[in-house]
């Protein structure tokens, strides 16, 4: 039986002004997550992947497109009007350094939302649930009354993992959530990441540009480039059978421990990203792209299913 | 913490002998003998020679300096030329004044330059921004001394609501408090928009939002209590600049306070009286620094562990 939707986009798009042009930060994106499940979202810097999660949120407004969460339509919700929602979905930021207010105690980080949401009444009880999640994130009861700077980036992250969980919520954007951490880190709090998902049952959207993170956390996997969706697939089926040329380029730069003569050759990507100001109607990754062919130019290619669940944006499959 | 405030108040000394040693020096190459003043235009060479020798003006320099510090450890500044009396005493009875004086400016400047401060910020870039940043820049550029002579022509003198000057009843702190205040408020404003500009960018602004966070809750508990160390800085500088130096505020409302004090005595020519005061006030600021930075601590946990490491 097939779960429940609880969250899909439906062509979502941010375009910022710039001085240059409009910026097409977020072009035309859609996905469904069934609940329980995590989406991965990769690829490089600038790509839109962080832009798509905080206006999925609606920490940014969206420029077109529709945000059905749990069958609501919250595209044109007004702040207020998302205040209850926020505590459904919740976020992990990508920086603990500065995403967490230096004024104050872990205390008062992790205990807010539960007071602004008015979940719990009585000072104790809230102390309480302050403490059990802090300890369900493995951060020691000793730390309660200390601020983030006393703190490791480890430590700090868990503050942000415990301050989204504190609502309860049903969907968490992770947004690079272990990019600032070190690599022995990194394992710890993805293993509670995924531990939590299974206690919880949490749905995640995992921001990363780190493919073997997405692997080993995802159930699906969208490759975004300039704004657009160019895979998408089930994490073992793209991980097999990579179809877009960037796909391809991405999975060959994650770095094997393999030494010696019978390392692959890895297909490297050349130039640079294009500007995603002003964007000719023509395959973005054309200009990069190691296959090209006629048909690239004409008009930017979309999603097409080339396999059951399989989708590939790219003129010459 | 305790120890802190120790350090710093043992600090004051070397501070002290600095100022005073300047300014007993600037005043000792000003022109003019006292002693000649003191006697009157009719004093014979002797009885003016006797002044002098009364007074110690004969004595070295540094034997005078060393002379007036062994009198300030035991609180005696000299006597005023002019008045006849203690200079210490007539410091400490006009201080008050000043302080309400600057208390009711900086109160007035604060009330409504932090307010306006934080909408700014928020609405940057718009009209109601600019609106804000005239008044600002208005503040700032407006002569102290004018916008007082023009408070007193409308307010005191077409519609009669307040007294032109003097210190009497609480009406009368009202035009000097609202004329220092206004220069003052203009420089908090632009602190305050300026570093709500800066933490209204911060990462952590967006996790209070996703947090659910009313905005309000957002902008009072994580904007402005992020942003208050810059504005704490900016009205603890306009407090020491207050005490020490509306002279012309307290000028033009005759309003007898430290200001009118210096300013009378060194056109009297009241030497002693000046180098007190001076004096006086310089260490009236320090110790505003030192309050300063204890009020960093109380909003800064950060800044407080610094404190306690250091001890």
């Amino acid at each position: 039986m097939a779960n429940k939707t609880i969250l899909e986009v439906q062509n979502l798009t941010k375009f910022f002004n710039t001085p240059g042009g409009q910026l097409h930060a977020v072009d035309g994106v859609s996905f469904k997550i069934e609940e329980g499940k995590t989406l991965g979202i990769v690829g490089e810097s600038g790509c839109g992947k962080s832009t798509t999660g905080r206006t999925i949120l609606k920490l940014l407004e969206p420029t077109g497109g529709k945000i059905l969460f749990d069958g609501q339509d919250i595209t044109g919700y007004s702040r207020k009007q998302m205040r209850p929602l926020r505590q459904e979905m919740q976020m992990v930021f990508q920086d603990p350094f500065s995403s967490l207010d230096p004024r104050q105690t872990v205390m008062q980080l992790i205990s807010e939302p539960i007071i602004e949401h008015k979940l719990l009444k009585s000072k104790a009880e809230i102390e309480a649930r302050t403490l059990e999640l802090m300890e369900t994130v493995g951060l020691a009861e000793r730390y309660v009354n200390t601020y983030p700077h006393e703190l490791d980036g480890g430590r700090r992250q868990r503050i942000g993992i415990a301050r989204a969980l504190a609502v309860r919520p049903k969907l968490i954007v992770c947004d690079e959530p272990v990019s600032a951490l070190d690599v022995s880190i990194q394992a710890q709090i993805l293993n509670l990441l995924k531990k939590l998902q299974k206690d919880l049952g949490l749905t995640y959207i995992f921001i990363t540009h780190d493919l073997s993170v997405v692997k080993y956390f995802s159930d699906d996997i969208a490759v975004m480039y300039l704004g657009q969706m160019v895979e998408k697939a089930p994490s073992d089926i793209l991980f097999q059978n990579p179809i877009h040329p960037y796909t391809k380029a991405l999975l060959s730069a994650i770095p094997l421990p393999i030494v010696g003569g019978d390392k692959p050759k890895r297909q490297l990507i050349k130039g640079e990203i294009t500007s995603p100001v002003n964007l000719p109607d023509e395959c973005r990754f054309m200009k990069r792209c190691d296959c090209v062919q006629e048909c690239c130019k004409n008009g930017n290619p979309q999603l097409r299913e080339v396999e059951p669940n399989h989708f590939v944006a790219c003129s010459c499959v | 913490m305790i120890r802190y405030i120790l350090k710093r108040l043992i600090m004051l000394i070397p501070v002290i002998l600095v100022t005073s040693f300047l300014i007993f020096w600037a005043m000792s190459l000003t022109g003019g003998d006292p002693a000649l003043m003191l006697a009157g235009d009719n004093a014979k060479p002797e009885q003016i020679e006797e002044i002098r020798e009364e007074l110690g003006l004969n004595d070295p320099f540094i034997v005078r300096y060393g002379n007036y510090m062994k009198g300030m450890l035991t609180g005696d500044m000299g006597q005023s030329y002019v008045t006849k009396r203690d200079v210490f005493k007539t410091f400490m009875e006009r201080l008050p004044n000043t302080l309400m004086l600057g208390g009711a400016a900086v109160f007035i400047a604060v009330v409504v330059s932090i307010p306006l401060g934080i909408y700014t910020a928020i609405h940057q870039n718009t009209w109601k921004d600019t609106a804000g940043m005239i008044f600002a820049l208005f503040g700032n550029s407006m002569p102290n001394f004018w916008l007082g002579l023009m408070l007193i022509i409308i307010f005191s003198l077409k519609l009669g609501l307040f007294p032109t000057g003097g210190k009497g009843g609480l009406d009368s702190l009202v035009l000097p408090a609202v004329t220092v205040g206004f220069g003052l408020a203009a420089l908090i404003t632009r602190t305050t928009r300026s570093s709500m500009l800066d933490v209204l960018r911060q990462d952590y602004m967006t996790t209070a939002r996703a947090k659910g966070c009313s905005e309000k809750q957002v902008i009072t508990v994580h904007g402005l209590k992020n942003a208050l160390i810059p504005i704490i800085t900016a009205i603890g500088l306009q407090m020491s600049l207050v005490i020490t130096g509306s002279v012309l505020a307290e000028t033009v409302f005759s309003w007898p306070g430290i200001g009118r004090l210096v300013y009378d005595s060194i056109s009297k020519r009241d030497t002693p009286m000046v180098t007190g005061s001076i004096i006086m006030c310089s260490i009236l600021m320090c110790i505003i620094n030192l309050v300063v930075d204890l009020i960093y601590a109380f909003f800064d946990p950060r800044i407080k562990a610094q404190y306690s490491k250091k001890g």
